[in-house]
């Protein structure tokens, strides 16, 4: 397990690099470079720019300055608005997160239920139902699905309030965020269940007279539940991407539109930072649901 | 030992009448027409009619056959182009502006009343004036494009690599496959911006003149992102399939009855791992579809003007509320296609998967 | 004569698949006594382990009874409620399974696998619970029993897991143990240890025993009694001497002609041709008929009736009824 969790994390430190690495070296590789002249808005800024980045030292020192500074929470400066990006960041961060936080645990709660409930009535009504929505849900693009939702239930029947920052109405962007992890994670468990069901050790715990509901909630489900788990870190990686598409959509100041309008506004520094940001977030939490993993399948822990 | 007919509890067989000629031995021939044999099915067979039955892929199957057939017939010989803006006398008509459904503008009308023929705007027309069913037509044509070209992209190298990889094993194998360990760790969806972002902008002029040039560099970086970045889960796929087929049984008679390596990759390893890596690529072209879509919104889709079906949608946002037909229209094509390949991909597994029978 | 432990009676389980009902079984009846053991031999597919099930009622979807009567005591427990049926498993008739690799639950240690059916079958506590699954690994030769209880299945090997099923099935002292073929996924070596076992333990404990195997030589020195199944029916039913020694149906005598053995100087083994019958088209007649050496034309066309040898010995072939007329009529009665 020590192994394990080592090996694990030392790759993941090697990821983090190379996504920096990569991103460092793309943006510089921009014709023109994201921090020549004709991209900065004015002369003071320009001049921020490059006692900022180093300009004047060759690239490869300048990436090892770049990580310094990363290193001590300095991301840097945007490019349009000159405002420090490390604040920015945890500013936007803060609604990003707790967006994406409600969706993640609804996503998980829900799509574990149905998927429960659609191996338990397999090829009935309530298996078919759930099967056929969910495949339509995650056949929606994130943002038609929200744009159909906000022009329906906000617009039209006028049921819940438009989110704005006076009244942060969380319901249909919790929703739409949540639709395609939730769908994923009640196939998965539906397929997983039904696998575990049909095991041996099932037959046996029924054999001894293990009462029904007592057999999926102890025998199954912890079983069911392991494949569920690696989904959980891809999950975290799928929320705050669509967070990207579902703040916009619903005009949520966070990290997701900042981001969005960094790229329409080639703002360099700003996606630069914010992808390595993201990135590292996403590699965190593959780690964890790995490492969560191999803490609870016994199987794996003592190979 | 012997027998009496009184030792012979309950039944009195002697007072039965006995046919003695039943109890003549029976001859092969009649003892094979005894036994109905199950009929015998190959494994595509088999599939196959496990697809049949199964009604969700098999509308599926209908609607995607309906759809290729209708963006490639229909531009045939629909008076509009996708980038054309419409004209009445061949002049440019400034009222067909946001058409709705079925209706005509003002100088069409007026053209109409002349005895002219004007072919209606099934879907109506957009903000540019232009005919938007055929943009939907062509939108539809791009995004499957794009979902085709890149599982097959992914396709290609993921098999390369990952058979490599497999069949080789060992110190090969371990290298190849850290490699594919980091790029699967790295955020797909972040690179992809990333990546088409920078693209854009170092591709820029180079593709002038070239076939590519009508792609735009958008579409460009998305195939080139699917080649470095979406290859890796097939990789995986295959490299997983080859190993587990190799140590099998069979193969290992294989090679003791003296096969060379080529044939046993032929004969055993491609056909039991085929449907496997098929059922991936159906599923691959929707999440590619998504792929672009989801680009198109954060602005880094198809060039304009050439519509997609998630950059038909993403523009119809900004007007949803006066002119939400023009969303409806590609948001429901792009359901469909994507549906229907999930659907079909489902049922595809549920048919072949070799680990899903019994 | 007092009423067998268990009945059954006419027993009839169906599978319905899409190609049809798969008619795993088909009308089986046979006895047993309070504290003896019968085996049930056959090849695979032949029903035996669906027989298991269906006494234990834990047949999976599709699987269904679709006829015939289970007499326990002479309670019907086709009849019985769920709720009964789970008090009834593991404390009047327990199972042990084919493979004890995936027979035990991987996620939770064997120390509370034990546990969970004593604990709800008894009123023990916790603690007495615990004691009692000391007991019985310490009883099925488990060594380090108190760290056993605390490792989860996949440290133990396969005669250590299936000790432990062995355990966990008699942990509540069933009536009835049925094994559905508890050696073949064992070593050889480990194979005579758990059978040897199991003989030790029906003479400490004296509960009956289900034998099922598909391997003659199992069972041969174990049994009071032995039925032979064949496409979901009884062929024959016998003591283990004239199963062994006179057998009358001609699949009992290809199984036999198919054992090694080192008595006998026979000096090659004969295989049964051809393979199993189609469980959802069954073929009138006899289902062993396109298989059998012997085969009549009456075979073909109608079922062997049950043919009394003796008092405990039965068979369903035509070659008895054959020989019974020849015998007859060389007598002079006809």
């Amino acid at each position: 397990m020590l192994k394990y969790t080592v090996k694990r994390i030392l790759l993941a430190i090697v990821t983090i690099l190379i996504i920096s690495a990569i991103t460092f070296f793309a943006m510089n590789a921009i014709p023109g470079g994201p921090f020549s002249k004709e991209k900065a808005p004015d002369p003071a800024v320009q001049a921020v720019l490059e006692a900022r980045y180093n300009l004047d030292k060759p690239v490869g020192q300048q990436f090892i300055l770049y990580m310094q500074n990363l290193l001590h929470g300095d991301f840097g400066v945007s490019l349009k608005t000159g405002r420090e990006i490390a604040t920015v960041i945890s500013e936007k961060f803060a609604v990003s997160a707790r967006l994406g936080g409600m969706a993640a645990g609804f996503a998980i709660i829900v799509g574990l239920v149905l998927g429960s409930i659609a191996a338990l009535c397999r090829n009935h009504w309530p298996d078919r139902l759930i099967i056929f929505l969910t495949t339509l849900f995650v056949s929606v693009p994130s943002f038609i699905l929200a744009t159909m939702l906000l022009l329906i239930f906000a617009l039209q029947l006028k049921w819940v309030g438009v989110f704005s920052t006076s009244n942060p109405n969380y319901v249909l962007p919790v929703i739409s965020l949540m639709l395609y992890p939730m769908s994923y994670i009640t196939r998965l468990t539906k397929s997983s269940m039904l696998d575990v069901l049909g095991q041996d050790y099932i037959r046996t715990a029924r054999a001894k007279g293990v009462r029904e509901s007592l057999i999926i909630f102890k025998h199954a489900l912890r079983n069911a539940l392991i494949p569920v788990i690696t989904y959980v870190g891809p999950m975290i990686a799928g929320i705050l991407t669509g967070s990207m598409v579902i703040e916009t959509v619903f005009t949520i100041g966070g990290l997701g539109t900042e981001f969005v309008h960094s790229i329409n506004n080639q703002d360099y520094p700003m996606i630069m930072a914010t992808t390595i940001f993201l990135a590292v977030l996403m590699v965190v939490a593959t780690l964890v649901s790995d490492l969560i993993y191999k803490l609870v399948d016994p199987k794996i822990n003592f190979d | 030992m012997t027998y009496n007919a009184d030792k012979l509890p309950k039944k009195n067989l002697l007072s039965l009448q006995i046919d003695l000629k039943k109890f003549e031995k029976a001859s092969d021939s009649e003892k094979a027409q005894h036994e109905t044999m199950r009929e015998s099915t190959t494994f595509f067979k088999d599939g196959m009619r496990k697809l049949r039955k199964n009604p969700l892929a098999m509308i599926s199957l209908c609607v995607l056959i309906a759809l290729v057939v209708t963006i490639v017939v229909v531009p045939l010989f629909y008076p509009y182009s996708y980038e054309q803006m419409i004209s009445v006398n061949g002049k440019r008509d400034k009222t067909a502006k946001n058409l709705a459904p079925f209706t005509y503008s003002k100088n069409e009308q007026k053209a109409i009343e002349e005895g002219q023929q004007i072919f209606p705007h099934i879907f109506g027309t957009d903000e540019l004036c232009r005919d938007y069913f055929i943009r939907v037509i062509y939108g539809a044509r791009v995004s499957l494009m794009v979902g085709l070209f890149a599982s097959l992209i992914v396709l290609v190298i993921g098999l390369l690599y990952g058979s490599i990889s497999g069949y080789f094993g060992g110190k090969v194998d371990m290298v190849m496959m850290r490699i594919v360990d980091i790029i699967y760790s790295l955020p797909d969806t972040l690179m992809v911006v990333l990546l088409s972002v920078v693209l854009n902008q170092v591709i820029g002029d180079s593709l002038r003149g070239t076939v590519f040039a009508r792609m735009g560099n958008n579409m460009i970086s998305l195939f080139i992102v699917f080649g470095v970045l979406y290859w890796v889960g097939m990789a995986r796929l295959v490299r997983g399939q080859i190993l587990s087929i190799k140590t099998n049984e069979y193969v290992l008679a294989a090679r003791a009855l003296g096969a060379k390596p080529g044939r046993i990759i032929k004969k055993h390893i491609l056909p039991n791992c085929m449907s496997v890596i098929f059922i991936s690529v159906a599923l691959q072209i929707p999440s590619a579809i998504f792929t672009e879509s989801f680009l198109s919104f954060i602005g880094l889709g198809v060039q304009a003007p050439m519509p997609s079906l998630g950059s038909l949608a993403n523009s119809a946002r900004g007007g949803m509320q006066s002119y939400p037909y023009k969303m409806v229209f590609p948001a429901v094509i792009i359901c469909l296609i994507v549906l229907s390949f999930n659907l079909l991909g489902d049922g595809l597994r549920d048919a072949f998967d070799p680990k899903l029978r019994r | 004569m007092s009423t067998p432990l268990l009945q059954v009676k006419n027993l009839s389980t169906s599978f319905n698949v899409d190609s049809g009902e798969v008619r795993a079984v088909n009308g089986i009846s046979f006895n047993l006594d309070k504290g003896k053991v019968l085996g049930i031999v056959g090849e695979s597919g032949s029903g035996k382990s669906v027989t298991a099930y269906s006494i234990m009622r834990i047949l999976v979807e599709p699987g269904k009874i679709t006829g015939g009567q289970i007499l326990f005591n002479g309670q019907d427990i086709v009849q019985f409620s769920k709720k009964q049926m789970r008090e009834f498993r593991g404390k009047r008739i327990s199972i042990i399974f084919q493979d004890p690799m995936t027979s035990l639950n991987p996620v939770y240690t064997i120390g509370n696998q034990l546990r969970e059916c004593i604990l709800l079958h008894t009123d023990r506590n916790r603690e007495q619970a615990n004691a009692r699954a000391l007991e019985m690994l310490q009883l099925v030769g488990v060594n380090e029993p108190e760290k056993r209880l605390k490792q989860y299945p996949h440290e133990l090997s396969g005669g250590m897991r299936q000790r432990v099923m062995i355990a966990m099935a008699l942990a509540c002292e069933p009536d009835i143990l049925i094994a559905d073929e508890p050696t073949t996924a064992l070593d050889v070596t480990i194979q005579a240890q758990i059978l040897e076992l199991m003989q030790e333990l029906q003479k400490k404990l004296g509960m009956a025993i289900i034998m099922i195997t598909h391997d003659l030589g199992v069972i041969a020195d174990m049994c009071d009694e032995i039925i032979v199944m064949y496409a979901g029916r009884v062929c024959e039913r016998g003591t283990a001497d004239e199963i062994f020694y006179n057998p009358r149906h001609e699949y009992t005598k290809g199984l036999l002609r198919s054992i090694p053995r080192l008595d006998t100087n026979h000096a090659r083994l004969i295989p049964i041709a051809g393979s199993p019958v189609d469980l959802t088209n069954m073929p009138k007649g006899c289902a062993f008929a396109s298989r059998c050496d012997q085969c009549m034309k009456i075979c073909l066309e109608s079922l062997p009736e049950e043919l009394q040898i003796n008092d405990s010995h039965i068979a369903s072939c035509w070659m008895n009824v054959k020989q019974v007329y020849m015998e007859a009529e060389k007598e002079g009665a006809v």
